[in-house]
């Protein structure tokens, strides 16, 4: 199935507003590439899966939570405002995140792959020694997550800089025991951005099992050393050099 | 090795806060063994499920148990015996492991490979071949008296499973209070002692269960792809095994009233002390976590 985009669109803003309150809703971005030309670092099955089932499920329930938090904003609950919080940020996150993985991704033929050159390059060599250095180090990282997550290159607005960072279900997170089912704060979809105001994403991967389970199964590190093949330097460099400037 | 019917395990606790009381949970000889003097090792057991890796088809496929049961669990178990030994740790049942390295909630490494297969051996003895049905009527009656009714149960236990975000665990869990675990603190007491209630727990946590559904996507990824809910529902239809949940409540039960023998034993121990007899709520789960980040 083809899929281009044929006008820019910015899927974090949204695509229409809804009729009576004038509340934005979205919709799932379209990829500019087919599911099958990530082949053979990703299967057209996983993409095909991760794209129309897993991310628009995150917008859909995003709209819904966002509806249902404009609707108590209205009323003044406040409690339920505070309840869809979590519904807010895990869906929210999911469909920021995904957003920018699916740009992250490129064919071969459209550079995918392909090195960064000129100021992300440098940098990446001044912050991490090598481009071999920070495969390693991101491959090392993203393996270490435990359960669901991902792992990002970020740059640090504030300290001028590039970071390597983690987001994912915390261990250390506990769950009391109540009368009622209890509610926990999660952060396996946690924008970067929660992990530091001025960090921005240059190159996020997901390592939820949904994005490689059935092409590589248990096997997270294989996932993590092909994917590289289809990464797209030239996204991320473009961030980068808007973001730095 | 493998049992044909689920026994329950049962937990070692001893209490950190210098009480007299002790919640006593005898180790299941089966998954311990015990080094001779000199040896250093008890390798935790990879366990087999109690049934062949292709008896819960179609429901549950038997390439799911070759990865789920024979890579997954596998590599909890041989990362944790590598992560132990040599170490104070080498020695002991897994259920003393998990204790000492959730460490009050500040988690030692061990910990989640422990705890990990801890719960994938819960999990395969939640299951069986021709599973579903109705539980047993003890079981049944309790369950109307904490949800409702069955249905409502159901209900609520899906909706758990199908909202732990990422990966994690849904359970149904006897909540017996007054516990004094030792290095888990207490749950909230309140007048609701020897309730059924459903949680979810995130990655490796676990708390004290009857029935538990793994919803890690690894766990139904191949049979089902992203419809956590259709694993939910077939896991209730066609795999749970209640007689489990039968034999696991009446240990958790005799437990319980164990328990309350040695409280009654205790407070008449110490009747003049007006601190033992009226003791303070103690939180399970420690909170330090992120629940009230700012950020």
């Amino acid at each position: 199935m083809a899929l281009r985009t044929l006008i820019a669109r910015n899927p974090l803003r949204a695509a229409a507003p809804a009729a009576s309150r004038g509340l934005q809703t979205f919709s799932l971005p379209d990829l500019s590439y087919d599911y099958g030309e990530l082949e053979p670092a990703i299967s057209a099955e996983i993409m095909q899966l991760h794209h129309q089932k897993h991310h628009q499920t995150y917008i859909t329930n995003y709209n819904k939570a966002l509806e249902q938090l404009d609707a108590a904003a209205a009323k003044g609950d406040a409690s339920t405002v505070v309840k869809l919080q979590s519904a807010i940020k895990f869906n929210g996150g999911g469909h920021v995140n995904h957003s920018i993985f699916w740009k992250n991704l490129a064919p071969v033929r459209a550079g995918g792959g392909e090195p960064p050159h000129g100021s992300l390059h440098k940098a990446i060599d001044s912050n991490f020694g090598s481009f071999e250095a920070l495969i390693q180090k991101m491959n090392a990282e993203g393996a270490a997550v435990q359960g669901s997550g991902w792992v990002w290159l970020g740059l640090d607005k504030e300290f001028k800089r590039l970071v390597v960072e983690t987001t994912g279900n915390q261990a250390s997170v506990v769950v009391l025991i109540l009368h009622s089912t209890p509610s926990v704060s999660l952060s396996s979809q946690d924008p970067l951005v929660t992990k530091g105001a001025s960090l921005v994403p240059l190159l996020g991967i997901d390592v939820w099992e949904h994005a490689y389970y059935l092409q590589y199964k248990n096997v997270r590190p294989d996932y993590l050393k092909n994917i590289w093949n289809v990464i797209n330097w030239k996204y991320a460099s473009e961030v980068f050099d808007k973001e730095s400037a | 090795m493998a049992a044909a019917v689920a026994t329950p395990l049962k937990f070692t606790f001893s209490s950190s806060h210098g009480s007299t009381r002790r919640l006593q949970w005898r180790n299941n000889q089966r998954s311990v063994k015990r080094p001779y003097r000199g040896a250093i090792t008890a390798k935790i057991e990879h366990k087999p499920p109690p049934y062949s890796l292709e008896a819960l088809e179609p429901h549950m496929s038997r390439e799911t148990f070759e990865y789920h049961w024979g890579k997954h669990h596998r590599a909890y178990v041989d990362n944790l015996n590598k992560q132990i030994v040599g170490t104070e740790l080498d020695t002991m049942p897994l259920e003393e492991i998990i204790l000492a390295t959730y460490n009050k909630g500040d988690l030692l490494p061990p910990f989640n490979n422990a705890a990990q297969v801890w719960n994938h051996e819960f999990f395969w003895e939640s299951m069986k071949p021709g599973g579903g049905g109705q539980p047993s009527q003890e079981v049944l009656d309790l369950i109307k008296r904490d949800f409702g009714s069955f249905e409502a149960f159901v209900t609520e236990f899906k909706a758990a499973a199908a909202t732990q975000f990422g990966s994690g665990w849904a359970w149904l869990v006897y909540k017996a209070n007054k516990l004094n675990v030792g290095n888990a603190v207490n749950p909230l007491p309140s007048e609701e002692d020897k309730k059924l209630v459903v949680v979810k727990s995130p990655n490796a946590i676990n708390p004290l269960p009857l029935l538990t559904i793994d919803v890690w996507e690894h766990a139904y990824y191949l049979d089902f792809q992203n419809r956590r809910p259709d694993y939910i529902s077939t896991f209730m239809e066609k795999l749970v095994s209640w007689d489990a949940v039968s034999l696991r409540l009446e240990a958790a039960k005799a437990r319980a009233a164990e328990r309350e023998r040695e409280e009654e034993r205790a407070r008449n121990e110490y009747e003049g002390d007006d601190s033992q007899t009226d003791p303070q709520p103690v939180e399970m789960y420690g909170t330090d976590s992120d629940d009230s980040e700012a950020d």
